[in-house]
């Protein structure tokens, strides 16, 4: 179990700086399109802003509820990216071939580029719930030997 | 003088890589080891690949170093201090041939930027030229990871998720 930290620089900096470093990693991931960045750093950047909310303020903090609550999204990223190529199946193509979304009004370069936005989400969430379920799998043990002692 | 630059780069890579092993501190190591992949990512920046250094200042510096940290404060809290034997005579001799050797092997490579490697007359033309028209994206690293090499970047992401699951599996047995 990860306390909260006593320092109240490090509380206050972290308040200021985890939205921050949040809306950052989306920014990377919607811009991975036009410049340096995309759905794996996006995904890490978003899961570290959690696990700096876990070490600072501690695993029972309303503030890291956040990083809680994402645990239960494991796999969801996986499907997101296969269900995209799923539907492009229905479409009537190639698994992950994303000209054959069925998007009326859209030409073909278009659904090409949403099929890459949507999969970078898949992506992104995936690796977020990765990294803080690796951060909260490496303190688990510590609950099982603070029940011990206490 | 560009090249003074990279040498400065290289080099800071070796000591840091250096230090990482030789350094008793686990504590210190780790840290070592979260400067040696800034470094690293600024090799990438400088010889242009950008997406490699941002991915490598992100997960190399930032999340590995806080898991090794994490790491470090579950397994070896008090005895940190690590023997390591000399290095045995057959060591000595061979690891000098094998750098030899491929040093030897490098001087076939075709040079930094050759128009004329197999690298960038395969495939790699076609995906500069046709990204924009084919997916609206500017990116080109984006768009081969995402577009005309997607089954791989599935793949890829099946093994982390995979990766998250064998960690909780193997750590939170009690729980």
């Amino acid at each position: 179990m990860i306390r909260p930290h006593d320092s109240i620089i490090i509380q206050t900096l972290g308040r200021f700086i985890i939205p921050v470093v949040q809306i950052f990693g989306l920014y990377v991931l919607f811009f991975g399109q036009y410049g340096p960045g995309g759905g794996f750093v996006g995904g890490v950047i978003l899961g570290t802003g959690m696990i700096l909310s876990v070490l600072i303020f501690g695993h029972d903090a309303s503030r890291s509820q956040y990083a809680r609550n994402i645990l239960h999204a494991d796999g969801v990223g996986m499907l997101i990216y296969a269900g995209v190529g799923g539907l492009c199946m229905i479409g009537g193509g190639e698994f992950l071939n994303y000209a054959d979304l069925e998007i009326p009004g859209l030409e073909t370069a278009s659904r090409r580029s949403l099929g890459i936005v949507l999969t970078q989400i898949g992506v992104a969430l995936d690796v977020a719930v990765t990294a803080v379920s690796i951060v909260f799998s490496l303190s688990a043990e510590e609950i099982m030997e603070n029940s011990i002692d206490g | 003088m560009i090249f003074s630059y990279e040498i400065i780069l290289l080099l800071l890579l070796l000591i840091t890589a250096a230090g990482a092993i030789m350094v008793k501190d686990l504590m210190s190591s780790v840290l070592l080891l979260g400067s040696y992949s800034f470094f690293l990512a600024l090799v990438w920046a400088w010889t242009g690949a950008v997406d490699v250094a941002f991915v490598e200042a992100v997960v190399g510096a930032g999340l590995a170093t806080v898991l090794f940290l994490l790491t470090l404060f579950r397994t070896a809290p008090k005895d940190t201090r690590l023997r390591r034997p000399l290095p045995s005579l057959i060591t000595l001799i061979v690891f000098p041939l094998v750098g030899v050797l491929l040093l030897y092997a490098a001087s076939d490579l075709p040079g930094y930027g050759d128009p004329n490697s197999p690298a960038s007359v395969h495939v790699s033309p076609t995906y500069l030229e046709q990204s924009y028209q084919d997916s609206h994206t500017l990116n080109v690293v984006t768009s081969v990871l995402m577009d005309y090499r997607s089954l791989d970047t599935m793949v890829e992401t099946v093994v982390i998720f995979a990766s998250g699951i064998a960690c909780a599996l193997l750590l939170r047995r009690h729980g």
